[in-house]
């Protein structure tokens, strides 16, 4: 049962879910726009007798998390794109090595230093590898600050489910802006036993070892194939999204985070003018919501496509592969830490609805 | 018959895959046997490196992550931060501790992490064919400082226990060599004071071991060790840099008194 709703910023938020999914390890370094998941960490772990590290770069930060994941506990990092590019030596090797770790990244505008406004500019890094080698991480988009802190609990457990990163794609715009959050009496942990862990034998007949390294190419490759096996499970089972009026859709948006909450607006002004737009909002980013797209496009009333990203245009890449040449796909994105006016999506809009194909992707 | 000698049960077995005349062997069988005579086997993780002793989670036989190169230091402090009743360790070389995670190891001594490195020095990188390392002493040829090391151009060897020592989150710091059954000895103190001090929560504890590498330096084992006594000793001296003034046998004393009250 949820209790009264309490005003919060949405990287406190964050925090708050991290401690109450159980949580007790927090190693992070100072980025906008952040930084307040590392306070709130600051303070409340010491409080409950937790661990929390500044550590001296995020380098370090990652390495302290891919220790503590190692030795058996829930564990924890946040960053923005800059420093989740520090991070990526880490994350591969987690990967490698199968722990369980949450990694947050409030992105902001890139490349380089690029700005501290928001952006979706990291949906490459964050779905397609980000660091060296073959892997996956499973990355989930929320859209509000109760979705922040309802995923954020999920996603430890899904860490945990799959020893892997799971990651929490936000931006700058979710990360700072203060929403009513309902949080509930009793968080649904899922905590498998952990095994494996290098915790000390304490009586164990074998050491266990967490390593990622494979020398002999066929042990290598044989390990490769157990995370792409795994991969698979998570594909099957573990997408989410949001679909909204897709039944009767003439063009159908594709929109996530803060992204998607702009399009809603604008799917009510287009109706005004009777234009039917629906929505597909992908939670999961990896994995992507591939078949509900494919499904949708090979519906007769929908004639066509819109993605819409604070970027030059990348998960639109994953859209058009789910829409398979079925029908035009078209990209609008705004860039530089902007986000796109409602007005902008409407007038792109009205264009597609006009004419579905003018204007579309190859 | 009467067992006189048996091989340490801190080690695995499994037998080594270093180079003949390497000193390798020699640290991992004595922090083994000091791991079994404190009776910590059980209760110790190591962190192994990247470099020629990547696998030497294959060799110890207590719990091991294997970390990222340079970042034993970080992932240790990740580990023990949650292990706080364990005894956590990082075995890197030069290459590793010195070179890449130079912010990684002055860091964890800085904040005084409760995990004791054990850094071998054989001024050279091994693994990867002989390259030069931080701690390359001048005019030492390399395959990267094929006409030695010239300090107006590939700068100046690090001496990193004098760098660590200053530090106030450093307990114990201490530089040995195993060129001989003394040295080799004071090398298996040493190892057995900084897991004292650490199980003693008085801060970062390390030992720098100065180490031979016959195959990167082009020579016999037995002049490898000449070439150390000769040439390393006089660059990297020998000796306590930190905590000369714990009195072990006390901070023993307590640690067994400690954990006999805990039983009792």
């Amino acid at each position: 049962m949820a209790s009264k709703k309490v005003l919060m910023k949405g990287n406190e938020v964050i925090a708050e879910a991290a401690i109450r999914a159980g949580c007790r390890n927090y190693f992070g370094y100072p980025i906008t726009p952040q930084t307040e998941v590392m306070h709130y960490m600051a303070k409340k772990m010491v409080q409950i007798g937790g661990n929390f590290v500044q550590a001296e770069s995020e380098v370090a930060a990652i390495n302290m998390v891919y220790g503590a994941a190692a030795a058996g506990f829930r564990v924890m990092t946040s960053s923005s794109s800059p420093g989740i590019s520090l991070k990526q030596e880490g994350i591969s090797y987690i990967a490698g090595a199968e722990l369980p770790a949450v990694v947050v990244n409030i992105v902001r505008a890139g490349p380089g230093l690029g700005g501290i406004q928001p952006s979706q500019g990291d949906y490459f890094q964050a779905c397609k590898g980000g660091g060296h080698g073959d892997y996956r991480n499973l990355v989930i988009a929320p859209a509000s600050v109760q979705e922040l802190y309802e995923l954020t609990v999920e996603a430890f457990n899904l860490a945990d489910k799959y020893r892997m990163t799971c990651m929490i794609l936000g931006d700058g715009t979710l990360g700072q802006m203060m929403e009513p959050v309902a949080f509930r009496d009793v968080e649904p942990i899922v905590e498998p036993e952990k095994p494996w862990a290098a915790c000390g034998r304490g009586g164990r007949a074998e050491h266990n070892t967490v390593t990622s390294i494979y020398i002999q190419p066929d042990d290598l490759e044989r390990k490769n194939l157990e995370l792409v096996e795994k991969y698979k499970i998570i594909e099957r089972d573990e997408v989410r999204y949001e679909a909204i009026g897709l039944e009767d859709a003439e063009i159908v948006i594709v929109a996530f985070s803060t992204c998607s909450r702009i399009c809603r607006n604008v799917i009510r002004q287009a109706a005004e003018k009777g234009i039917k737009v629906g929505m597909i909002r992908p939670i999961t980013l990896w994995p992507f919501p591939k078949q509900i797209i494919r499904d949708t496009a090979a519906l007769p009333n929908v004639k066509a496509f819109l993605d819409i990203e604070l970027s030059a245009g990348q998960m639109v890449e994953d859209v058009q592969i789910a829409v398979k040449g079925q029908k035009p796909v078209h990209f609008f994105g705004r860039m530089g830490g902007n986000l796109p006016m409602q007005k902008e999506i409407l007038d792109k809009i009205i264009a597609i609805h006009e004419d579905p194909n003018k204007e579309a992707l190859d | 018959m009467a067992v006189v000698f048996e091989a340490t049960k801190g080690l695995t077995g499994k037998p080594f895959h270093y180079c003949p005349g390497c000193t390798h062997g020699i640290i991992h069988r004595l922090i083994a046997e000091v791991m079994c005579e404190m009776g910590i086997l059980e209760d110790t993780v190591s962190v192994a490196s990247v470099g020629c002793s990547y696998n030497s989670y294959e060799y110890f036989a207590c719990d091991a992550v294997q970390a990222a190169h340079g970042r034993a230091p970080a992932v240790a402090t990740g580990i023990k931060r949650n292990l706080k009743d364990k005894v956590v360790f990082t075995y890197q070389g030069d290459g590793d501790l010195a070179s890449i995670g130079a912010a990684e190891i002055i860091h964890a001594a800085a904040r005084g992490e409760k995990i004791t490195a054990f850094f071998i020095n054989n001024a050279v990188y091994g693994m990867t064919s002989g390259q030069m390392a931080p701690t390359t002493l001048l005019g030492q040829v390399t395959t990267t400082s094929p006409f030695g090391r010239d300090a107006s151009y590939q700068g100046y060897p690090i001496n990193v226990s004098e760098m660590i020592a200053p530090l106030t989150g450093a307990a114990y710091v201490e530089r040995v060599c195993l060129t001989d059954y003394k040295n080799i000895m004071a090398a298996k103190k040493a190892i057995k004071q900084a897991f004292l001090a650490q199980q003693a929560n008085l801060g970062f504890t390390m030992v720098e071991f100065l180490s031979t590498c016959p195959t990167n330096w082009g020579k016999e084992p037995l002049e490898a060790m000449d070439w150390l006594k000769e040439k390393m000793i006089p660059q990297y001296p020998l000796g306590v840099f930190k905590g000369e003034e714990i009195d072990f046998k006390k901070v023993e004393a307590d640690l067994k008194a400690a954990k006999e009250g805990a039983k009792a």
